[in-house]
This record gives C-alpha cells, sequence and structure tokens, in this order.
C-alpha cells in the first residue's frame, strides 16, 4: 500500500528539479487525520517564489493516488537551513552539476581551484561560481 | 478627515502595534520590508551587470517574503498592502525615499548605501524579536548586510568618481537613520562605522536635521508615488488573483 509519504516524498523541488522535496528539508511532516492528509513544509527563503508550485504539486502527486481531502500547512520554526538538506540530496545535488552547501569545489571536474562570480544566481538558495581548472560555470547551494 | 492612527488600526489586529523589545512593533516592520521590496524592484532589468540584477531582485524577494509573513499575521495581507492609504503606512522614511536626490533617480551607489543603513537596522531589529518569522528573516538581512558592505567598501575606496556618489549618498541619507535606528543607534553605528571607515568614507559632520514622521504615518510625498504604482492594479481590480 501507498503511503501518503511515499507520494509526498518524491515531489521534486519545482526550481532544483533532481532533489526532491524530502532531500531538501523542506518536507517537515505527513499525517493521516482521519481521511485527511496533513502535509507540513517549510520555506528556504521567506519570499520562496517556489511555494506555491510546491503546494500545488503536493495535492496533484496526492490526488492522482486518491489523496483527495489535503491540508498543505506552511511552518517556519525551526527555520530552515542548508544543514536540513540529507546526504542523498548532497549527492543528487552534486550529481546534476550544482555544487551542494559546505562544497566550492567544481560538480563537473572536482578542482578546488573555483571563484565565486556572483553571490545570487538562478534562484534564492544558489550562488554562481566558476571553475579554473575547466573553466565552466556553476551554481553552488549557499550555505545559510 | 477620519484619523489615519485610528484608520489604520481597524485593519490590523492587536499584536500589530504591540513594541517589541528591538524598538519596533510588527506593522512598522512589515511595512520597512514592504516599500523596501517595492523600491528595490525598480532594478529588475536594469542594474549594472546582470549578476547584480540578480542579485538585488532576490534581496528584493526576500524583503517582501518577510512582509507577507509579518502582515498575514497581522490581518488581510492583500487588504493591508493594497487598501491602507499613505498615512496608514508605519514604515520609516528611508525605505521610500528615491534611489537618488529626485524621483525617477537609480543610482547603484545610492543603492547599496541605502541597503547597508536598512539590513544593518533590520538584522538587529530581527535578531532582538522572539518570533518565528524575525528567526527566519534574521538570516536573510545578514546576507544583504554583507553584500552592501561589500559594495560601499569597493565602491568608496574605488574610483573618485564611484566615492563622489556614495559619499553623496551616506550624506544625504544619514538623517534619515535617526529614525530608522530608533532605539538600536549605538547597535546599529557598531555595524556602520566601521564599514565607512574602511570604505574611506565620512560621516556628515552635521547631524542635527533628523527627519522622522514615518512611524506616525507622516511620510514623504514619495511613499505616494511608491503606493500608486504597487496599488493601481489591485484598486482597479479589487480580490483580483494572478
Ligand atoms: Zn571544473
Amino acid at each position: 500500500m501507498v503511503t501518503p509519504y511515499d507520494v509526498v516524498s518524491k515531489v521534486v523541488d519545482p526550481e532544483l528539479r533532481v532533489v526532491t522535496i524530502a532531500e531538501l528539508g523542506i518536507l517537515r511532516d505527513v499525517a493521516q487525520e482521519g481521511a485527511r492528509v496533513v502535509v507540513t513544509i517549510t520555506p528556504t527563503y521567506s519570499g520562496c517564489p517556489a511555494m506555491d508550485a510546491i503546494r500545488e504539486d503536493i495535492r496533484k502527486a496526492l490526488a492522482r493516488k486518491g489523496f483527495d481531502d489535503v491540508a498543505v500547512v506552511t511552518k517556519l520554526s525551526p527555520a530552515w537551513s542548508t544543514d536540513m538538506i540529507t546526504p542523498a540530496g548532497h549527492e543528487a545535488l552534486h550529481r546534476a552539476g550544482i555544487a551542494p552547501p559546505g562544497s566550492t569545489a567544481c560538480p563537473h571536474c572536482d578542482s578546488a581551484k573555483t571563484l565565486q562570480i556572483s553571490r545570487y544566481a538562478s534562484t534564492p538558495c544558489q550562488a554562481l561560481r566558476r571553475c579554473l581548472g575547466c573553466a565552466e560555470p556553476f551554481n553552488a547551494v549557499k550555505t545559510l | 478627515m477620519t484619523d489615519p492612527m485610528s484608520e489604520g488600526s481597524s485593519r490590523v489586529n492587536q499584536q500589530a502595534r504591540v513594541p517589541q523589545r528591538s524598538g519596533g512593533t510588527p506593522l512598522e516592520l512589515a511595512d520597512d520590508a514592504l516599500i523596501a521590496a517595492q523600491r528595490l524592484s525598480e532594478w529588475v532589468a536594469r542594474a549594472p551587470t546582470l549578476e547584480e540584477d540578480v542579485a538585488l531582485t532576490n534581496i528584493a524577494l526576500d524583503q517582501l517574503g518577510v512582509a507577507r509573513l509579518l502582515l498575514q499575521s497581522l490581518g488581510d495581507e492583500d487588504e493591508l498592502a493594497y487598501r491602507r492609504g499613505d498615512a496608514e503606512f508605519r514604515n520609516c522614511l528611508l525605505v521610500e525615499l528615491p534611489f537618488g536626490r529626485a524621483r525617477g533617480d537609480l543610482d547603484f551607489g545610492w543603492t547599496v548605501v541605502w541597503l547597508l543603513f536598512l539590513a544593518a537596522a533590520q538584522k538587529l531589529r530581527y535578531e532582538a524579536w522572539d518570533n518565528e518569522v524575525a528567526a527566519k528573516a534574521v538570516k536573510e538581512s545578514a546576507y544583504h548586510l554583507d553584500h552592501a558592505t561589500q559594495w560601499v567598501i569597493r565602491l568608496g575606496d574605488g574610483t573618485s568618481l564611484s566615492r563622489e556618489r556614495v559619499q553623496a549618498a551616506v550624506e544625504e541619507l544619514w538623517p534619515y537613520t535617526h529614525e530608522l535606528t530608533e532605539g538600536i543607534r549605538d547597535d546599529w553605528l557598531s555595524i556602520v562605522e566601521p564599514v565607512l571607515k574602511e570604505a574611506t568614507l565620512v560621516k556628515p559632520s552635521h547631524d542635527t536635521w533628523r527627519p522622522s514622521g514615518g512611524r506616525s504615518g507622516r511620510h514623504t510625498e514619495h511613499l505616494s508615488y511608491v503606493l500608486a504604482e504597487m496599488q493601481a492594479l489591485h484598486r482597479a481590480h479589487p480580490g483580483v488573483q494572478w
């Protein structure tokens, strides 16, 4: 039998599509209250524009498995930090060419010689770096 | 004319006007963040480099995120953001000023000085506030502060032109920092002064003109222009959704 947690934990982040919301640490809890599924999530950044899309994706994924009565609750405390990204999340980011938090090594060639080009990148949670080994640019998840 | 104070209080809950240990009320902090977000959004697609465009846009987004979370805790966020008149806003005057001497100006040096002053104050107020929104916002403010610090140093201790422009901004904006930092002045100075020093910038020697009034709803004309743009769509189409 598929549990609501199985379904919700496989929802991918709409911006970093290589990691699930569970791996990213933004999925806090999935509980069943009678027929209702209550999903608790937390935003990475206060203004993270992906939150609406994540709520929608959670509802859709659950509806596909027959869970129609769903409440998605946002909880701010404890505040999200990059420590909440799981080891599997770190691996998935690295495989996708994104340096996980705490690492500034090039995810393409593993060179440690890299430069920060911009403190902000395509999402609020990433910075932009460039590798001095292979010359490729890459995104890096900022440590928060 | 109705009293703007009583008019404003009818839209927000009890909690909105309770002074915090950090010296500000939740409504003041929410309005500072909201108006700062709207101001910063003027930089979208207009910053000097693509990276900086992305940076300022992200900082605007952080400010908007905090403003929304705070307003949601104080009442109906749309009602509060889009239906209040200028006299009902409690933001400090600094956040409503244009990024330059005149309306429509968009000076990058001016903006980073503005952000340095603002982020230092926001960080201190969020740190001192036992609130889950603030606990999250403090990390973001620290990043904004760091970003502004690096730019102020780079431009202040840069070319004669860049120095001239950030020095002008320090002088023009300094009077407004008194209202911004009410109750946290010493802590704020201990953050900002070392940055100015490293950037070879000097504080204005005259420090007696201290404009205020934002916290009681008496704003500059600039806020009205900010609100006109921010609220036009919602006022024309009440309740409109994307
Ligand atoms: Zn490389």
